[in-house]
């Protein structure tokens, strides 16, 4: 069996919550205990509602958090507690692609500047193979020379994505780690953007940790899935089975709320009571009881073990779908 | 005969721009019944809530002007009433709730205050029983302790129940027609079900005509029985919603139904829509979508087609020049 390109052992981040200057520091537990695995050349993709603690996963793998413990190894290196000096040569690795691609681009720099600036940082190249390289790769994502010329304003929302997109590829990275890349775009442009990274994928033989909120998106770019929750991850599973034998009763209902572009299918929707429970005070033992339809005086006290089914499929629940065991 | 309670013909609406105006509407009728929840589609930048700002009279403040057509709320003409009268129909006979729900309430206004805000204004009441009143519209949009969120300030609030909070504000004096503006975008799936439920149940408690504006195709199959699809400020296809899903005529209609993923396809990679939605202020001469149009013909580019109503009585209404070619060649 290959060897995991990268590897989440255990890992906790919290953050400090200063409630007032006479009580106590609180923290809140943002990633707690998450350990996954992704192969060379899979995408994994972590889902999860807002404030689940998945982008702060993605920061921790790009060591721009440092965990509190754990262990993350990259390529067979434990990166987590290196210092920034000896992470730099990781970080060509390393890319992100972040969800904003208003907030993501420097509006005063020229798009051939923003992408050549990785290869100033690190490469040797002399100044006419950057703009060479820069124009290669405005031509695999789908835009021209000519753009490079323009400002980030000059263009859409797909396109500025596509221009973060070509910025990640620069260092020929390993592993792109992209943070919900097509949330801000319209239905007709985000296909678009994912068929695109789908082919870089094949092209550059890239593996990818995918994190969005959309199930509907993930289906159809991941190998595996994560669900988040609260800091945790509930269920790991290959799409496949996740989607049609989900075990988590709060998979179950993630996918049946999302809606169907469909009037004629009729849908027995489960619909979760109440919000997300605060993060700064999760429920004791199992931590999605208070929102569960199954919950019973044990999911209440004690928090459920991971159990695994068929080797890949992974829940904490106290209760799984009856089935192998 | 269902009741039309709103109207409305021929709006176009231009904005002011350094050189020149652009029309962010164009041309846009539609009506919806009472009780009818008609969904708005189309991606950002169509015209969709410059649609609803015009309706709702609100583009005073802005460089925007409604230069012609009607609306026609409840039988009454509204586009010539004066402001002072339009106030009293804002929030009484037809109410509003934004797409966030985070910014669209004051920040420094508890909610008690915010919400007998509009009841007193259109009613004639005290403040105890307008207090009274936003407490039992809290409970009914399933807010668990109103008593406690009316004391609270929006930052208190998670974004489910600030939409909530909207909601109940909308509802409050029972208007005649919702505009929803993109209600649930801001909203993690989970919590935009339980607010889709909610307007359903409303819907149908108060039989009140909504006006639902979405991109997200999902959430107007679930909840709308006719959709009016937009593209570039103007209406490219009305239809009820089943056969807008099952037969789509405009190829824009098409290729916006086709890049939704579907849960459950598994497709190796999704069709999607080349190109991007046109700048107002350089359309393309003729039909603005040709350029982007994968059954574009020389036509396309020379002539804008007209809107036309496809087959009688359903409402089914599309702006496209393959239905005339269609026609002369005895398909349709």
């Amino acid at each position: 069996m290959s060897t995991p390109l990268i590897s989440v052992k255990n890992v906790v981040k919290t953050f400090p919550v200063n409630q007032g200057m006479l009580t106590s520091k609180r923290l809140v537990h943002a990633v707690n205990h998450v350990s996954f695995d992704i192969m060379q050349g899979e995408t994994f993709s972590l889902v999860g509602e807002s404030g689940c603690g998945k982008s702060t996963t993605g920061r921790l793998i790009d060591h721009l958090l440092i965990p509190d413990s754990g262990e993350i190894w990259f390529d067979n290196k434990e990166i987590s507690k290196l210092p920034e000096k000896e992470m730099r040569p990781f970080r060509s690795d390393i890319q992100m692609i972040f969800q904003d691609p208003y907030g993501s681009l420097n509006p005063r720099i020229k798009v051939q500047d923003l992408i050549g600036e990785p290869l100033l940082i690190h490469t040797k190249m002399s100044s006419g193979e950057r703009l060479k390289k820069v124009h290669e790769l405005l031509d695999i994502v789908g835009l021209n020379a000519i753009h490079g010329e323009r400002y980030p304003h000059e263009f859409s929302g797909g396109q500025r994505q596509r221009i973060g997109i070509a910025r990640a590829l620069t260092v020929n990275p390993k592993l792109i780690i992209a943070d919900e890349p097509v949330s801000a775009l319209d239905v007709s442009i985000q296909a678009q953007v994912l068929n695109l990274l789908q082919r870089l994928q094949k092209e550059f033989r890239l593996t990818y940790l995918f994190i969005s909120h959309d199930l509907s998106v993930v289906e159809m770019i991941s190998d595996r899935i994560g669900v988040m929750y609260l800091g945790t991850i509930v269920e790991t599973a290959p799409k496949e089975e996740l989607y049609h034998n989900p075990r988590h009763p709060y998979t179950k209902a993630l996918i049946s709320a999302v809606p169907i572009p469909d009037p004629t299918r009729i849908k027995k929707r489960i619909t979760l009571e109440g919000d997300l429970p605060s993060p700064l005070n999760p429920p004791s033992g199992c931590l999605f009881h208070t929102r569960c339809a199954y919950c019973t005086d044990k999911c209440k006290s004690e928090s459920p073990p991971e159990r695994i089914f068929g080797g890949e499929h992974t829940v904490k629940c106290h209760y799984p779908n009856p089935g192998e065991e | 005969m269902a009741e039309i309670i709103l109207e409305v013909k021929n709006l176009t609406t231009k904005f002011k721009r350094d050189k020149g105006t652009v029309t962010a509407v164009d041309n846009v009728s539609f009506e919806i019944n009472k009780g009818e929840i008609l969904g708005l589609v189309g991606e950002s930048g169509c015209g969709k809530s410059v649609t609803s700002l015009s309706i709702m009279r609100l583009l005073i403040d802005t460089s925007g002007k409604i230069t012609s057509g009607k609306i026609i709320l409840d039988g009454k003409n509204i586009d010539d009433v004066p402001e002072r009268e339009m106030r009293q129909i804002r929030g009484k006979k037809m109410a509003m709730i934004f797409q966030e729900p985070m910014t669209s309430l004051n920040p420094c206004m508890r909610i008690d205050k915010q919400m007998t805000e509009a009841i007193l204004l259109h009613n004639n009441i005290t403040k105890k029983e307008a207090y009274e009143r936003a407490f039992q519209v809290l409970k009914s949009v399933g807010i668990p302790d109103p008593k406690n969120t009316l004391q609270s300030f929006p930052h208190q609030l998670s974004g489910g129940m600030s939409q909530r909070v909207m909601i109940a504000m909308a509802m409050s004096c029972e208007p005649e027609l919702l505009i929803a503006d993109e209600p649930t975008t801001a909203l993690d799936v989970t919590i935009q079900a339980q607010i889709l439920e909610l307007m359903m149940k409303i819907r149908n408690e108060k039989n009140m005509g909504i006006l639902m504006i979405t991109h997200d195709l999902g959430v107007v199959a679930t909840m709308c029985s006719r959709v009016v699809v937009m593209y570039a400020g103007r209406v490219m296809e009305e239809a009820p919603v089943e056969e807008l899903f099952a037969n789509p005529l405009h190829p824009y209609t098409k290729g916006l139904i086709a890049s939704v993923p579907k849960l459950g396809a598994n497709v190796a990679s999704l069709p999607s829509i080349p190109g991007s939605v046109p700048d107002l202020s350089v359309m393309p001469k003729g039909c603005k979508f040709a350029p982007r149009c994968e059954s574009q013909m020389a036509i396309c580019h020379k002539e804008e087609p007209e809107l036309m109503l496809v087959t009688e009585g359903k409402m089914r209404k599309c702006r496209c020049h393959l239905l005339n070619s269609n026609k002369e060649e005895g398909n349709v």
